[in-house]
Order: C-alpha cells, then structure tokens, then sequence
C-alpha cells in the first residue's frame, strides 16, 4: 500500500485510487498508453524488480473491452503490487514492458495469442501456444468453448519416413509385406 | 595401455586452437561471432537443427529450433504449445470445485501440490483461507512437500539419465513408486488425485497412512543418499553440469525464474519463507541456495530440498492434530456425504453447491504458491457467482523455458540436454 501511494502521488491523474482486496493493492492505470511508463518508475523507484505475471480479461459488453492486469513483486521488500490497465477493441493495443523486464516477452506473446491485443515494440510478437496462423483467439468471450473448425498447421515433414516402402513398413494403400515378398508367399492359408 | 589424459571440457577457446593447430589450420574463436565475408571456408554455413517435439531429453512436447555453427548454439527458438488444451478457457465455464481435477494435469509430477495450490487460491477468493482446520493445514503441507520429493526424485531421475547415469533413474523412480502407493491409500488414486476440496479435503487420511509415511521416510533418506554418491562427485555428471548453463541472478530475476532455479542461482527467495501459507511458519526448515547458478547447483538445490522435505513432513507427522478436515459451513464447502444423505439442510447445500458451485465474491486475487517447479500461481477474476469470470494460471515451466532462447546460445550442441534437465520442466503445465 505504501508504495502504491508513492507510485500515486508520483503520476496523480494518471491512476485511480488503489484498492484493497484481500491484503493485496491494485490500481488502475487509467491511459494504456502509459502503462511502460509506470512499470518503469515501479521497477526503477520502487523496487519492483520482479514481473510474477501479465494477464488478461475479456470484459465483454464493457468498453473498453479488454484489461491487462500485471502482478508486480519486489525482491528486496517483499511487497505485492497489481496494476490493471484497459483496452479497447478497435484499438487492442498498448506499449510492450518486455524492455523492462524480459519475463513479460512470453506473456505478452501469451496475451497477443490467447486475447488478440498486441503489444507495440514487441522484440517478437507471434502467437506461442497456437500455430502460426490460426485465425481465431481463443480467450475472447464470443469463442464457443468448443472451439470452431480451421485448416490445420501445414506438416512440418512432408517427405517419406526413411523406412517407408523398406521390408519393415507397410504405407497405407501400399502393397503389404507379403505381398511385396515373394518369400511371404510360400504360408499356407 | 595407452595414456589417460585429462580432457578438460571448460576451456573451449584453448581446445580449439589445440586441435587447429594439429589439423595445421588457423584456429577460430567460438565466442566471437562469425564473419562469413573474411573466413568462407572456416565458418561454413550455419545448420539448423530441429530438436523435438518428441525427444528423450525435451522431457514432453518440447521443440527446439537450434542454429548451429558447427557445435556452438548460435540461436535458440524454443516452440511449446504442443500439449495447449485450453485449461483457462475450461475454468471459465465450470465452477470452482469442478476445476480441481484438471489441476492434476498441469504439473502431472506434483498433482497433489497444484491441489493445494488451487484450493488455497479459491480460498483466498472467498476470505476463508484463515479458516481452515489445523489438521486440514497440516495434510495440506504434507501433500506438498510429498508431491515436492516425488517431483525432485523423477526430475533428478531424468536429468541424471539424460546426461548418461541410467542407474540414478532407475533407483530414483523406484522410490516413487512407494509414494504412489501412499497416494493411491491416502486419495483413492495414484496419479489423479483430486484431493483437496474448496474449504478442505475430500477425505481425512486412512488408518496406519502415518505410521506407513514413516516408514517411507526412512527408506528414501537413503535412497537420497545413495542417489547423491551416485552424482554428486560423479565425474561426468560434474564435467557434463558445472559451469554449463550458467545464470547470472540478475538473469534470473529478470526472467522471473522460480523455484530451485531461482535459488540455483543464488537468490534467496522461498514462497513458504517469504509469505507463509498453511502452517510453514511453525515447521523449521532451510532453503538451499546456490553460488554460480549452473546445471550442477541447481542439481545440488533440489537435492537438499528433497532432505528439508523429508524434514517438513516428520515435523507434520509429529505436530498432526485431529479433528476435521474441512469447514464446517455448509455455504461454501461441500457437506460431508453421510450427512447429505441424512439431513435435509446439508441436501440443500450439497444441491447448490454442485449446481450453481460456491458463490464468490467479485473481485481478483492472486495467489501463488512455492510448487516443486517453482511459483505456480493463480490468478482468479471473479463477478461473483460460481464460476470464475477469468481464470490465469502463472505456471511456473512456461517462465522457466523463457530464459532458453537467452541461455542457450554459446553452448555446446549436447548442453542442451544438461540445461534443459536442470530447469526440470513439466510441459503439461507449460502449455496448460
């Protein structure tokens, strides 16, 4: 709390009041702009070296529509910080924080991936957990939670397994081994 | 008999300019990068070599994109996703309670460990994580540091194995075994155990379970022991680990690594410690730190953590009171079954409870707990109700492997397999 007070009194209009919830503090960063900014000087100042995590909601039918909450942790203090930010849909966008703490490079790629807001000045913004490629966003409130059919990811290896077509493989639709040798062919049936 | 000599493996440079200078070639540097344009026929061309997803030492559904020059990682894309099936997006659409299953497949090496993790973290929603019994809390540590020596043993198993010492595995995953056993007689299950419940646990532990932990106790101080003369001199365990994959504590930090890694390098950070949930601030226990932060401290932390493990548990297993295991409010913690069938009011709980599920408070609350792999935390957005409105799950191997494409370059080709032991990944909860 003290430091969210610090943090408060350093940006004023910038952030709305902390609150309180079950011991730990959150305030709102009310531009998202500026959202670098902030977790720069809580990083620098205050001492929050530590990013624990980057997450995102869907807050669907409020506008804005997205928040990006990062849970900050200090190594030397011990103290929990959280700070939310919003989005909004036709823009999804917003400073990355991954040139201040290189952890948020994987979450914020998560967050691009999962929620479709980017992340401007992103070393390297793909998708992580889906292929590349994948046309949807699967986090969004408005994507059924049985998922929707896509074209799968191209096969990475297209070209005959080595042994294929050898005396121990059999392809589908080939000629089976006995067949392929004339050997097999003195069994009985 | 032909002459030993003494390979040193560190000294990279010194070996290459050696064995130019026996090839009679003008020796090239690995450290500095290469300059197609003055040396064409020294530098070669770059290869890409695809490791994974299915290889022995990615431990999982890994895959690496590694740019080699010659044996020196030049760049390293790690590539997850590959076992992804949504597990956020399912939390979204149960209740709380019903989720608990599914924390058995995140870290499938420690199930009982993300159970308590989870329920602690929907405890934490509700303001009833003050209020759970001493005996409740108490089984809950247990489960923790039994899934922590369960995790470390098959972790050191493996990295042992992948840097050549099949033995180690073997004698560590026969030692698992018994804990199995004492899983599947205290839950019902071996590997999915599902056993702690919102407000408790689903059972209190069967008769003869304590005197049978003891017993386990015994033998696997032994088997840690006889694990470690195993490693812990072993010179090509210690050839193929010390000094590889060092990570600085500023590193660490940066990339927010957890768990024995952040502590192989140095960092005196416990969870348990730092913010003690459940009853840690009463059980006497170290936390084992590293010095350089390589493969070799990393292996010796999750060594000492398994004996202060062993030690947390007898501690438990002396100070276990009795009485019950869950809340008695029939509001938020699932009445227990005899009652259910008996009584008119618990009918009506355990009806709502499983219908509608416990109805949180709105709010967000971040919980995170000290897992065997490092911080697992979650992250709960509630509009109340009994379903979670967002649900994220910090796992603790998806920020470990962030560091790879950091670390890994400048390695030797086979130190991957050592890094990538080390770090002891899971990538059921990688990908989630």
């Amino acid at each position: 709390m003290e430091q969210a007070q610090k943090l408060k009194e350093t940006f004023g209009e910038l952030l709305a009041e902390p609150t309180e919830f079950r011991g730990e503090t959150s305030i709102k960063v009310l531009d998202a702009e500026r959202i670098a900014e902030v977790c720069d000087f809580a990083k620098k100042e205050l001492g929050f070296d530590y990013l624990i995590d980057v997450s995102s909601v869907d807050n669907l039918g409020e506008d804005p529509r997205f928040a990006v909450v990062y849970e900050l942790y200090g190594m030397e203090h011990h103290a929990h910080l959280r700070l939310t930010t919003v989005v909004g849909e036709e823009k999804s966008e917003l400073p990355t924080v991954s040139g201040i703490w290189r952890t948020a490079d994987w979450h914020e790629r998560e967050i691009y991936d999962m929620m479709g807001i980017r992340f401007r000045g992103h070393p390297d913004l793909r998708r992580i957990l889906m292929w590349e490629g994948y046309p949807y966003f699967p986090l969004r409130k408005d994507f059924p939670l049985a998922g929707k059919p896509t074209d799968l990811p191209e096969v990475a290896f297209t070209k005959a397994a080595p042994l294929e077509g050898g005396p121990f493989v059999t392809s589908a639709g080939a000629k089976d081994r006995i067949a392929r040798e004339p050997r097999g062919k003195t069994f009985e049936k | 008999m032909a002459e030993v000599h003494d390979i040193e493996f560190k000294d990279m440079p010194a070996r290459f300019s050696a064995a130019a200078s026996v090839a009679g070639v003008k020796p090239i540097s690995p450290s500095s990068t290469p300059s197609p344009e003055s040396e064409p026929d020294l530098e070669g061309e770059k290869m890409i070599l695809n490791m994974g997803p299915s290889h022995p030492a990615t431990h999982g559904v890994l895959r690496l994109i590694l740019e080699l020059d010659g044996e020196i990682i030049t760049k390293a894309q790690p590539d997850i996703g590959f076992l992804h099936r949504g597990d956020e997006k399912i939390a979204e659409n149960m209740t709380y309670t019903q989720f608990i299953p599914y924390t058995d497949r995140l870290d499938y090496l420690a199930p009982l460990a993300n159970n308590v993790a989870y329920a602690l973290a929907v405890e934490k929603l509700h303001g009833i994580d003050k209020q759970l019994p001493e005996r409740c809390q108490y089984i809950r540590v247990i489960c923790c540091e039994l899934a922590r020596i369960s995790s470390h043993l098959l972790g050191l198993g493996a990295f042992a194995m992948d840097v050549g010492a099949l033995t180690v595995f073997l004698h560590t995953f026969t030692e698992r075994e018994k804990l199995y056993n004492l899983y599947e007689s205290m839950t019902g299950a071996r590997f999915t155990t599902s056993y702690t419940r919102i407000g408790g646990l689903s059972r209190d532990l069967p008769p003869g379970w304590v005197e049978q932990c003891r017993q386990f106790l015994k033998e696997v101080v032994v088997n840690i022991d006889e694990s470690e003369t195993f490693l812990t001199r072993n010179r090509i365990f210690v050839d193929r680990t010390r000094d590889i994959g060092v990570i600085s504590k500023a590193d660490a930090i940066d990339y927010a690594l957890s768990g024995p890694n952040l502590r192989g390098s140095g960092v005196d950070f416990d969870l348990r410690k730092a913010h003690p949930y459940l009853v840690y601030d009463r059980l006497k226990f170290e936390v084992p730190i590293g010095s350089v932060g390589d493969c070799y401290d990393r292996y010796l932390v999750r060594m000492e953590e398994m004996r202060q493990s062993v030690r947390i548990v007898h501690q438990c297993l002396d100070q276990l009171p009795g009485g019950p295991v869950s809340i008695p409010d029939g509001k938020t913690v699932l009445p227990p079954k005899e009652k259910v069938l008996t009584s008119m009011e618990e009918l009506i709980h355990q009806f709502i409870l499983v219908t509608q599920g416990e109805n949180a408070p709105a709010g967000e609350v971040y919980f995170g707990a000290e897992n065997p792999k490092g911080e697992l935390g979650f992250y709960i957005n509630s509009k109340g109700g009994g379903v979670p409105h967002r649900m994220k799950i910090r796992s603790p191997s998806f920020v470990n492997l962030s560091i790879l494409s950091h670390l890994l370059p400048g390695h030797m080709m086979s130190d991957t397999v050592s890094i990538l032991g080390s770090l002891d990944f899971v990538m059921g909860e990688c990908d989630r």
